[in-house]
């Protein structure tokens, strides 16, 4: 199908670690490597290392369905989600390095008249709030996309829509390698098989880590460690709310270009889009037990691929050629946690949960903002950990189109 | 998938069952007494463990009844029911 840039042998720079830092990203996901490039970027802080456990991007950057959209109901979270998304639009160029970044449009499909309800109200909301927005009746629907099933006749029928043309997806490993390549250039060290096991602290205060390649002292630790926060923070005596799970996609063979845009279904659970190569790329639920293995039930599968044949019919020829799970942190409230954690030296971005690969440019920013001022950026400051004392939570569990 | 025992029914399927999240969180004996803080790690806090969680699982499709088992989070390894 279309055409995948080659890579080179080495996109960035691997480095042996120092013995301090100013800042010290724990988590080589896209999270932690957007973060470092905007701390240099943005902020003039080069003084940085990002510690990976194991290879860079082999958590949940690149496993991921690569679904980018900024049209969620709150405007809290509309006000993080867009402001990447505007970054997305420009990031290649940024980056000088291509992701394959593809604004092909994403639809949330409407099962009920509930969701029909709902999904004219976030469309409303989302206008508001500056996102491109708009509600689509099924006929319209099946223009966007021709192979979506909107005979009334399903089980659970396509009743609507709501569209956002700016919404797409990228391609999740060159990503990770342009803001590695970027971050290194500008003097960031990543360093890979690199586990933080514990943390120094003088006075309360974190002044460092422990690592499977030694200690790393650091004016300021951040995490960045999705599905494995709770595990550091446990460390530190941090309590997170927080919930470890796994969530799996797959990918079918080769296909001709069959689906032109993205399409993601809350009640029947599944979204899928058709990646670059020519895979339909589809992602399912979690499991719903906690979880620390990469890989989840197959009978979840069993469960999303039942849907996806009942609405994209012609997908009955498609054969799975592989899945995968990633561990992905979920907050109670389905909305990241970003910022300080009331221990001087230690930094938190987690709690993205199903969804954090579309904030990545834009988390990346503000998380850098965060760090190089010990204050929030104003887009992420009604994340914080304390919401959940206070009470002011952001509550998109129910209220988002699907939590991706 | 995993094969977990119901201590009434026995061992099946992880399908007929419902997972109930972290076992052994008492609701608080006098709730006005908390402060704000204590209050919200009640409701939100769970532990998360890599490895043995203490966990509620319902055998919402046999017998519905509630009980707890030790589960290993990495391996799924299901310890006895008590
Ligand atoms: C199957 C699946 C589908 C998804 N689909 C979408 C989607 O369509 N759209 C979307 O927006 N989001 C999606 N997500 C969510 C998204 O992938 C995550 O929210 C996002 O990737 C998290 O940020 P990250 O890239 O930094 O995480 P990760 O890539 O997981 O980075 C965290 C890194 O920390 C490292 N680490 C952990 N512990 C330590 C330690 N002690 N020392 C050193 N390093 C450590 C890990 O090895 C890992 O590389 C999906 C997730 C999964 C699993
Ligand atoms: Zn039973």
């Amino acid at each position: 199908m279309s055409w995948v840039p080659e890579q080179p042998d080495r996109v960035w720079r691997s480095a042996e670690p120092k013995r301090r830092y100013q800042v010290v990203i724990v988590g080589g996901g896209g999270h932690g490597l957007a973060t470092a490039y905007y701390l240099a970027r943005n902020h003039g802080i080069t003084d940085v290392a990002v510690l990976e456990r194991g290879w860079l991007a082999g958590g949940n950057m690149a496993r991921n369905t690569t679904i980018i959209r900024s049209n969620y109901l709150w405007e809290a979270s509309a006000g993080i989600y867009e402001h990447a998304l505007k970054l997305w639009e420009s990031l290649e160029a940024e980056l000088g390095y291509p992701i394959l970044f593809s604004q092909r449009g994403v639809l949330n499909l409407a099962h009920s008249p509930q969701e029909v309800r709902d999904g004219m109200r976030r469309v409303q909301a989302n206008l508001l709030a500056g996102v491109d927005a708009q509600w689509l009746d099924p006929m319209e629907v099946a223009e966007v996309c021709p192979i979506v099933n909107v005979s009334p006749q399903l089980r659970y029928p396509v009743l609507g829509a709501t569209y956002q043309p700016r919404g797409g997806i990228a391609k999740h490993d060159y990503v990770a390698w342009g803001f590695a390549r970027a971050a290194s250039d500008l003097g960031v060290d990543i360093i890979e098989h690199c586990e933080v096991t514990g943390f120094d602290r003088r006075d309360g205060r974190v002044i460092g880590v422990r690592t499977t390649r030694g200690e790393i002292g650091a004016q300021t630790v951040a995490l960045s460690a999705a599905g494995h926060t709770s595990v550091l923070a446990d460390m530190v005596g941090l309590r997170v709310p927080l919930q470890s799970h796994a969530l799996q996609a797959l990918v079918s063979d080769l296909l001709l270009p069959v689906h032109p845009t993205v399409v993601m279904s809350n009640a029947v659970h599944v979204y899928v889009s058709q990646a670059h190569k020519g895979e339909l790329v589809m992602g399912a639920g979690i499991d719903a037990h906690n979880s620390y293995s990469q890989r989840g039930a197959v009978h979840v599968i069993e469960r999303q691929l039942a849907a996806a044949v009942e609405l994209f019919p012609v997908f009955a020829r498609a054969h799975v050629l592989r899945t995968w799970g990633g561990i992905v942190d979920v907050s109670p409230d389905a909305s990241p946690i970003v910022g300080l954690t009331g221990i001087e030296g230690l930094m938190i971005n987690c709690g993205w949960g199903t969804g954090g690969f579309k904030a990545t440019p834009g988390i990346g920013w503000c998380y850098a903002h965060t760090i190089a001022h010990g204050q929030p950026h104003p887009l992420n400051a009604p994340f914080t950990l304390d919401r959940f004392t206070t009470g002011a939570l952001v509550d998109e569990h129910g209220a988002a189109a699907v939590a991706h | 998938m995993m094969i977990i025992t119901c201590p009434w029914c026995g061992p099946r399927n992880e399908t007929e069952f419902h997972y109930g999240g972290e076992a052994g969180v008492a609701y608080p004996a006098d709730p006005g007494v908390l402060s704000d803080e204590e209050w919200g790690r009640f409701l939100f806090v769970r532990s998360n463990p890599k490895g043995v969680l203490h966990e509620r699982w319902s055998h919402n499709a046999g017998c519905r009844r509630w009980f707890s088992v030790h589960r290993d989070t990495v391996t799924h390894e299901v310890g006895p029911a008590r």
